[in-house]
């Protein structure tokens, strides 16, 4: 190896921890937010890199189908509690978001012909499909069980994106896709060349986070996030919904994921089943930061992301061998330091 | 006899499936048998033991690649693999368990999705094991001289595994281990405190789940006769643990109801789906995903409970068998000292709960701790037993310094407790929650009670839980939910406990909360036989007739500190204490 190709396979790995960076703090968000280990966030990022990917093949992608489906389902469920508990005036709410919402997307893409539209335009309503669906799946299938313990919790989001697995191979199939990139630009520093995309990805990693620190810091939902975050039945008490709470978490992983996989989409080919290893990487750098620092979660992900990139080059067909057994010591050294018995909830 | 009826129907028919049913029919069966041996370990593991692994497929690769392996390669029998198979999965159980199963519960799952998907990709990428391809020409297991060469024969070898591993996982879960296993979901403090190592308990479960794995393993590639790594990955891990959830996963014949019944479905929607759809592919996990999530919602017990509830079948009058009294431990002399705390100091962060506590007790004397709500009563008693370790000073126990040691190894010493807020397992019955307290007095293994070889030991066990209980005036209540006592009566049942683990000491917390006034006096009549015959009592109280009339010394704490100590009568009078309790005169 030499200094070409360390420098070369360095940015690889940069890259892809930059992403992976963005799915660890979507990870130890909602975990810390709703206790919800995140499986299906790797769907997020397949369903916003295909769906891009789809209207930029002219085809209309059957996400849009799930968002009116899943929309109407809410509906559907919220609208009959709200009759049997006579509060009649949460109607037009659940109106709005879970049916007039998705069908105004649903008109947008079919009047559109996203295909001809500007690339922004294109990222745009793929996020507009997809990011709703956050708090759909967190509606429909972790909010009956907010209270459950961990490892339903767990058993949950494992179901849960079985059944957005199963459903993506129907609406993409099994071939891959890959979308234009955001920019053909090549610069040249020293020996190194560096991809216009791969700016993009550092950049707007780079913007994320600090717009998420800004949003824990300084709004009023950010700090309720926070509030929640450290004691469920005290941001109860002082007002703050849980369920909102909850929402609005999965609200952004969905974006964070959905933005992840627009972004690596003209890097990498994206499979309807890619996610759950892009996914699963993020939860290696969330594990290292024993699902509660943000910034330890960060690092954690530049490691991964370098640790995949160079192993790829050594031993490429041990690269996912390597990377997840790369959780053993951090495991080892979690075990050596926590020595009380805890009561599980 | 009428309530194994329906069970003696389902072995009827399941030694006359093979000559009757045709072949398609015969390989779901062994299908099924394969999967309920996996899924079995995950309810002794998931249901019951609380913690949850999605890494079961792996356990089972790991059992066939060893046989696939050692068979072709080397003509190793396949009987020597299998137990190659098991010392390999039983090293790496053991291996994992220890990093992931001292931390909190999510550990250990997102721990074996990792070890699931590494050991799939390594499977697929090693030359020696044939890569994705797989390895053939897997040899015909031989049986005493028969050849298992068609299914129809394999089938009574998986269905006798099988039905072994249900009677050895039935059996254990009813001893004295098992009582530990079932302890473990919701009660691990108290079982730590009645001398259970939880750890170690958390780890046997998971090794036995891994081994049942690896036998299905082993009895897949005999039975395939060829092995690749596709039946081992993640996804089929998932659905191992899928068939527990929706058999019901705290019930062993869950096991074989939810892996048969997800099968065949699984099976039908493959025939089906992709009619529907136009097109082929996993379609299946979409609605095995919606299925499994509506189970959890709507009946997270799964099918099994449901499916009893079906067939009446009447539970015979239970008796708990006279047997032999356990050995006891020797008494101290009264008046020996007990336990001495020396300036114990207790901080939680800045918060300082026990400051300079002093304190003694002798055998034979009821000592009674009290003082207004918040006084770091409680703190002190977590202190002493162990349960939460004082930051400083010095505490021992029968002249040993017990300050360092855990609750297990305090409990183990003669301290014996009971809990402020209640700690019982409260869908299991009164007498086997008192017989956990006896864990310690019991030495018989895992093996044992799976082979049912303890019984004269545990029948000892359960007549001793049957005497305290007695002794505290809950004989009427052997066979009841603990969960369906009231409150009073379940801080009774925790006394008994404590003294099924013949104590030399006994700590209380406020065991008269919520009694009546004759439930009262027979619980002071209790203490004073005790106090008797020897034994030392701490006594955390708040009931001041009940405590002055018993205690023979009493220490007043407020603020974390002794504020007084003496005689019931000087310490009533202590204008100090009435301060605290009273107010100031201004």
């Amino acid at each position: 190896m030499d200094l070409q190709i360390a420098l070369l396979l360095g940015q690889d790995g940069i890259v892809n921890g930059a992403i992976y960076a963005l799915l660890a703090l979507a990870l130890v968000l909602v975990f810390a937010v709703t206790r919800v280990i995140f499986i299906p966030q790797g769907e997020f990022v397949a369903y916003g890199a295909l769906t891009l990917a789809a209207f930029q093949a002219g085809k209309t992608p059957g996400t849009l189908w799930l968002l009116l489906g899943a929309g109407a389902l809410v509906a559907l469920i919220d609208t009959v509690i709200a009759v049997r508990a006579g509060a009649l005036g949460r109607l037009k709410r659940i109106a709005l978001w879970d049916l007039v919402l998705p069908a105004v997307v649903a008109g947008l893409v079919l009047w559109l012909e996203p295909g001809d539209l500007p690339l922004v335009a294109q990222v745009a309503l793929s996020l507009a499909i997809v990011v709703p669906l956050g708090p759909m799946v967190y509606r429909l299938a972790y909010q009956p069980l907010a209270e459950a313990s961990v490892l339903v919790l767990l058993i949950v989001s494992v179901a849960v994106h079985l059944a957005l697995v199963g459903l993506g191979l129907l609406f993409f199939g099994a071939e891959g896709s890959r979308t234009t990139p955001f920019s053909e630009a090549q610069f040249n520093l020293g020996t190194l060349t560096v991809n216009g995309q791969t700016l993009w990805v550092l950049g707007a990693s780079a913007v994320l986070i600090v717009a998420l620190y800004q949003f824990f810091g300084r709004t009023l939902y950010g700090k309720a996030l926070r509030a929640t975050a450290i004691n469920r039945v005290g941001a109860r008490l002082m007002g703050i919904s849980t369920t909102m709470a909850g929402k609005l978490s999965f609200t952004l992983a969905a974006g964070i994921g959905a933005l992840s996989g627009i972004l690596i989409a003209p890097i990498t080919t994206v499979y309807y089943d890619t996610g759950f290893l892009v996914g699963l990487k993020g939860f290696v750098a969330a594990i290292i930061a024993g699902l509660v620092s943000y910034p330890l979660a960060a690092a954690g992900a530049i490691l991964v992301g370098l640790l995949e990139s160079f192993s790829s080059f050594w031993a490429s067909a041990f690269k996912e061998v390597i990377v997840f057994t790369l959780i053993i010591p951090v495991l080892v050294w979690r075990s050596l330091t926590s020595h009380h018995v805890e009561e599980e909830e | 006899m009428k309530a194994r009826l329906p069970f003696l129907v389902f072995l009827g028919l399941l030694a006359l499936g093979p000559s009757l049913l045709p072949e398609f029919y015969v390989t779901l069966l062994n299908y099924i048998g394969l999967y309920s041996i996996v899924t079995l370990g995950l309810v002794l593991l998931t249901g019951v033991g609380g913690l949850t692994s999605f890494g079961q497929a792996a356990f089972v690769g790991l059992g066939a690649y060893a046989t696939g392996y050692l068979t072709t390669a080397y003509a190793v029998s396949p009987w020597l693999a299998l137990l190659v198979g098991l010392a390999v999965t039983a090293a790496v159980a053991l291996i994992l368990g220890f990093l992931t199963l001292r931390l909190s519960g999510h550990y250990l799952p997102l721990g074996t999705i990792a070890w699931g998907l590494s050991l799939y990709f390594l499977f697929g990428n090693l030359e020696f094991l044939g890569g994705h391809t797989g390895l053939t020409g897997i040899p015909v297991l031989e049986l005493a001289g028969f050849k298992l060469d068609t299914g129809r024969e394999f089938y009574y070898l998986i269905w006798a595994a099988l039905l072994g591993a249900m009677l050895a996982t039935q059996n254990l879960l009813d001893s004295r281990e098992g009582r530990a296993i079932r302890a473990l979901k919701g009660g691990g403090l108290m079982a730590e405190s009645m001398g259970v190592n939880t750890a170690r308990t958390k780890t046997i479960i998971f090794l036995i789940a891994a081994l049942f794995a690896c036998v299905s393993g082993w009895l897949y590639a005999h039975l395939q006769r060829f092995v690749n790594p596709t039946p081992f990955g993640l996804h089929i891990g998932i659905e191992y643990l899928f068939m527990a959830v929706v058999g019901g996963a705290a019930h062993v014949w869950g096991a074989l109801v939810g892996a048969g019944l997800i099968t065949i479905l699984k099976q039908w929607l493959q025939d089906v789906l992709p009619k529907i759809f136009g097109q082929s592919g996993n379609f299946e996990v979409i609605f095995f995903g919606i299925m499994l999530i509506l189970v959890l919602q709507r009946a997270r017990e799964g099918i099994w409970p449901w499916l009893v509830r079906l067939v009446p079948v009447r539970q015979g009058q239970r008796t708990v068998a006279e047997a032999e009294a356990l050995p006891r431990r020797e008494m101290p002399v009264a008046g020996t000292v007990l336990l001495e705390v020396k300036d114990a100091r207790k901080q939680f962060g800045g918060l300082v709960a026990n400051n300079n506590m002093n304190l003694t007790v002798k055998a034979g004397e009821v000592m009674a701790l009290i003082g207004p709500n918040g006084a770091g009563k409680s703190t002190m008693f977590n202190c002493i037993s162990g349960v939460d370790p004082v930051t400083s000073g010095e505490i021992r126990f029968l002249g040993e310094r017990v300050d360092a040691l855990t609750s297990r190894e305090i409990a183990r010493r003669g301290m014996g407790r009971t809990f402020q807020h209640v700690r019982l397992l409260p869908t299991m019955s009164v007498l086997e929650n008192v017989a956990i307290g006896a864990h310690l007095r019991g030495s018989k293994g895992v093996l044992s009670a799976s082979l049912h070889l303890e019984r004269a030991e545990e029948a000892r066990l359960l007549a001793e839980a049957k005497r305290q209980l007695e002794r505290v005036g809950l004989g009427e209540h052997l066979f009841d939910e603990a969960g369906s006592l009231p409150l009073g009566q379940q801080r009774i049942l925790e006394i008994a406990r404590a003294l099924c683990s013949d104590p030399c000491l006994l700590l209380l917390d406020e065991p008269a909360a919520g009694l009546r006034y004759l439930e009262k006096q027979s619980l002071a009549e209790l203490l004073r036989k005790l106090r008797s015959q020897g034994m030392g009592i701490l006594l955390v109280e708040h009931d001041m007739d009940f405590v002055m009339g018993l205690a023979d010394r009493v220490v007043v704490m407020e603020f974390g500190e002794k504020i007084s100590e003496g005689l019931p009568e000087e310490v009533q009078n202590d204008p100090i204490v009435l301060e605290a309790y009273l107010g100031g005169v201004e």
